[in-house]
């Protein structure tokens, strides 16, 4: 019997490696994560199969609630809101393992001494502590129910670091090694966990929660290896070092693709809620023009390069823009997609709001595979996206000198569809809006490419 | 060799197989590979259906009902959504 499920296990683990390489191509990558959620189910069936369940009342209770809970928000989210609901499953995810750990200290009636398991115990309470609220807080501000501006005071960091170093003081008592009631520790490791999780999160704007996010998905992922490490169990180190692998690839390449560095967005308090500038538009001339001038600018040509920014689901005129691009192919212009990796609110997060409105993915080209296309780019049109085409980048001494941009510039023409000439997140002024090939079409993105759509249907 | 450095060989070269596995899948599918992975990180349900299985008293069918409905939310959650995501995927 027992070798039976430790061979279930084993194939669980090969089949979530599996999975995430099927992750590796479009065509696959559905099936491999069927493949991962089978793993998934025969990890829960060996367990049931092996453990003596005493109980099945509590097992069945939370089954069915947290499956009805799961099934309806994967079903009914938007999405735009895709960040924020990763981040809340993630931070139930680190509340299961954070209550297992609370469990199996308290079974042990708070005596579970200075041992792999009382080690992993507080290990697990305060990872998945930590994660619980962290994620929270991310999904407050993501969701728009807390504040995104950073929230700052003098010597947040030295309060942060005493917090810290409390958590690791309580955890070390809740071992039992002094006369204090190691419960009492216990209780306030789960209490200082939490908070820490808040206050390391709060300070972070807005606009770099998915960073946040993903570095929490780590550590979720860690906290099961920690769990597994626990109970011996092999499939748990397996998908928690998987998971933490896959986190932290993500938040490097998220800090990369925003030219910053992870101490950076953890401890910069940078990137509130974008502020809208206020007057002063007209400083500068530039060469504005309407539907019907960008539909011959564009109808007229070989090769046009799309590049969308956030403004685009913003606006939700990702709909719109792809029939805009079906006129064109249908007319014989060849049309691409040009993908900065932060284009959307976390990685990938545009190709998959372009996706949902059916373009097709092997038109999208993330930012190495088009940048070399733009010199025989006829024209490009710019929907919502601001620094990522920003050449200043270029520029030594420049506030986002250095960051990866989409090389637009190179191309025969540009066309930004933007609301007005604010800066971007970045709060800098965009020299390419001036350049002498370029032109400015205002307005809300969807109204615009709803023109823009008309004015196509009427080219001859 | 001790379970403890058996554990820690495991965990290392899984997180190695991770690395080479993840760091090759496309930039197009990064979101699908988060929420993916998000569910994955729900394993602790196995912790979970131990803690909840045994379970005597109030105060421990009251975290093992907590601990399953949480990670449950985060499996079925988490594949389903990912599964919504990459269906939309379509070529041309």
């Amino acid at each position: 019997m027992h070798v039976f499920v430790e061979l279930c296990y084993l194939v669980a683990s090969i089949l979530f490696v599996v999975g995430l390489k099927r992750l590796q191509s479009p065509a696959t990558a559905r099936g491999g994560n069927a493949l991962a959620a089978l793993a998934m189910f025969i990890a829960i069936a060996a367990t049931l199969l092996d453990t003596q369940i005493l109980s099945w009342t509590g097992i069945l209770i939370g089954v069915v609630l947290g499956g009805g809970i799961g099934a309806f928000a994967a079903r009914t989210v938007q999405m735009t809101d895709m960040p924020q609901m990763v981040g809340i499953f993630n931070g139930f995810g680190g509340g299961a393992s954070a209550v297992v750990a609370i469990a199996e200290f308290l079974g042990t009636g708070g005596s579970a001494g200075v041992s792999t398991a009382g080690g992993t115990i507080v290990l697990g309470t305060l990872i998945g502590g930590v994660t619980f609220s962290g994620s929270f807080i991310a999904f407050g501000k993501l969701q728009g129910l807390l504040s995104g501006n950073p929230l700052t005071f003098p010597g947040q960091n030295l309060v942060n670091g005493l917090l810290f170093l409390a958590v690791l003081v309580s955890g070390v008592l809740a071992l039992g090694v002094t006369t204090v009631d190691p419960l009492t520790a216990f209780y306030a490791l789960i209490a200082l966990s939490l908070v820490l999780g808040i206050s390391v999160v709060v300070p972070i704007g807005g606009a770099d929660m998915p960073v946040v996010v993903s570095l929490l998905n780590s550590y979720s992922g860690l906290a099961a290896s920690a769990a597994g490490f626990v109970i011996g169990n092999m499939v748990l180190i397996i998908s928690g070092a998987l998971v933490g692998a896959s986190g932290l690839i993500l938040t490097v390449l998220m800090c990369k693709g925003m030219n910053r560095s992870l101490a950076n967005v953890a401890f910069g308090a940078f990137g509130g809620t974008a502020t809208t500038a206020s007057g002063s538009i007209e400083e500068r001339p530039v060469k504005r023009a309407d539907a019907e001038m960008v539909a011959a600018e564009l109808g007229y040509v070989n090769s046009v390069v799309v590049v969308p920014g956030y403004g685009l689901a913003v606006a939700q005129a990702q709909h719109e823009l792809r029939k805009v691009g079906d006129l064109l192919e249908e007319r014989g212009v060849d049309v691409k997609y040009g993908i900065h990796p932060v284009a959307g609110r976390m990685p990938g997060h545009m190709n998959v709001l372009l996706a949902e409105a059916d373009v097709p993915y092997d038109r999208l080209f993330d930012l190495d595979e088009i940048n070399d296309d733009f010199g025989n780019t006829d024209a490009v049109l710019i929907v919502g996206a601001n620094d990522v085409v920003n050449p200043a980048a270029r520029e030594e001494g420049s506030a986002i000198a250095g960051m990866p941009i989409l090389d637009v510039d190179r191309a025969r023409r540009t066309i930004v569809m933007k609301r007005s000439l604010s800066p971007g997140f970045a709060g800098i002024d965009n020299e390419l809006f001036y350049m002498d090939k370029n032109l400015m079409f205002f307005g809300d993105a969807k109204e615009s490419m709803a023109e823009l759509v008309r004015e196509l249907r009427e080219l001859a | 060799m001790g379970d403890l450095m058996i554990g820690l060989y495991v965990f290392v070269l899984a997180a190695l197989a991770g690395r080479e596995v993840i760091t090759k899948v496309p930039p197009t599918l990064h979101t699908p590979l988060m929420s993916g992975a998000n569910a994955i990180s729900g394993i602790a349900i196995v912790g979970a259906i131990v803690v909840a299985g045994r379970a005597e008293g109030t105060t421990q069918m009251v975290l093992g009902i907590a601990a399953i409905a949480m990670a449950t939310i985060n499996v079925v959650g988490g594949f389903m959504v990912t599964d919504r995501m990459l269906a939309m995927f379509k070529k041309r």
